[in-house]
């Protein structure tokens, strides 16, 4: 359950940059996740309660801008969604690839008061 | 949903709230006030900070910290990764029972619980510290930061990082090795690197152990290496088993060249 390990690190960030702005609580925490960040978001749900306890987060709202994963053709150049790690390109069924998106795993703003 | 205005969140999924508990979300409502006193209203100024941080960041500047520190010292670093019981513990006793006497090894073993492993390491004379994640299912490397000041490793050496056995969580956490090595072993499923496919897809190096059981199992070397580099067609792969040796020269040819190209 790596994801508690994750949503941890939201805390911590979003802790810090509270402190810096001199603002005690988050309102609207805004994140970012690819599909093949490695993070399950029902598992992030699952934690998200525990993590959040007691810290500047407790009582923010949370939205998660989901990233499907694109990848690039290595051998013909096109640009196809990628669902798993090791699909292949649709059109010339090539596993050589460059996942150019859905790797995503950020914290993108927080809304602080 | 807000019970006010009647808002909800973008991805539709409800906003469960207990009574009494602010309702917190981006935007204000107006307050009818229709007496002419000042009062405080309790309310804040709101302010918006951009960040785009990686949510791992931490992880990867102390792991970037962890990275600088061997080479400074020209200290070659292995991840060793596998679900529980592919061998990690026995491929590594054994490497470090032939080569000790021409190289300078250090251990951090990653368990949740016991000494078990440091024990077995340390009867080979072989400096080890094991960190016990307790709840945690994979080391982080900060970790391996507070290790690596118990074991003062010295110049020249190979740092072995045996990480908690686990196929899905350590594939995400950086700890500033040179090389990730998963190991399987053949007692396992062939479609193990797309069941899990984020370890095999951050590896270097992928090391198929207890090779000895082959004639008695119903295993499909290539189908295992064809899923493998689908994955990850950068794979490099070694044959091995712990228990009778066979192949463990070729391992120990790979160490000894990156080691040597590490300088």
């Amino acid at each position: 359950m790596h994801e508690l390990s994750v949503a941890i690190g939201i805390v911590n960030i979003a802790e810090k940059e509270t402190q810096k702005a001199n603002k005690s609580k988050v309102e609207l925490i805004e994140l970012e996740i690819g599909s093949l960040s490695g993070v399950e978001l029902d598992s992030l749900e699952y934690v998200w309660e525990a993590a959040v306890k007691g810290s500047v987060l407790e009582s923010a709202e949370k939205k998660i801008n989901f990233i499907e994963a694109q990848a690039n053709c290595l051998e013909c150049e096109q640009v196809f969604k990628v669902e798993k790690v090791y699909d292949s390109c649709p059109k010339c069924n090539s596993y050589f690839k460059d996942i150019i998106k859905g790797k995503e795993l950020r914290v993108v703003s927080l809304e602080v008061s | 949903m807000c019970g006010v205005c009647g808002c909800g969140n973008e991805d539709g999924k409800a906003t469960i709230s207990k009574p009494n508990q602010n309702h917190d979300h981006g935007h204000d409502h107006n307050h009818q006030h229709d007496h002419n006193h000042d009062h405080n209203h309790g309310h804040h100024h709101k302010t918006v900070i951009e960040l785009e941080r990686d949510i791992l960041q931490q992880n990867n500047v102390d792991a970037a910290r962890n990275r600088g520190f061997f080479e400074a010292k020209n200290i070659f670093t292995l991840n060793l990764v596998s679900s529980p019981g592919s061998g990690k513990t026995s491929i590594l006793e054994k490497t470090l029972k032939d080569l000790k006497s021409e190289q300078d090894f250090y251990v951090i073993e990653g368990d949740q619980q016991t000494m078990n492993d440091a024990n077995r390491i340390d009867a080979l004379d072989i400096p080890v510290v094991q960190v016990n994640t307790g709840k945690g299912c994979h080391l982080e490397s900060d970790m391996i930061y507070d290790a690596v000041k118990q074991l003062q490793p010295k110049e020249n050496s190979i740092l072995m990082i045996e990480n908690v056995g686990n196929l899905v969580c350590p594939s995400m956490f950086d700890l500033g090795e040179n090389k990730r090595v998963v190991i399987i072993s053949i007692t396992e499923g062939e479609d193990k690197p797309i069941k899990y496919p984020d370890m095999f897809h951050t590896a270097d190096v992928c090391i198929i152990n207890k090779m000895d059981l082959l004639p008695h199992l119903n295993f499909d070397l290539k189908k295992l290496k064809d899923y493998a580099l689908q994955v990850n067609h950068h794979l490099e792969f070694f044959e091995v088993s712990a228990t009778t040796g066979q192949g463990m020269a070729q391992w120990y040819d790979w160490l000894k060249k990156e080691k040597a190209e590490d300088r």
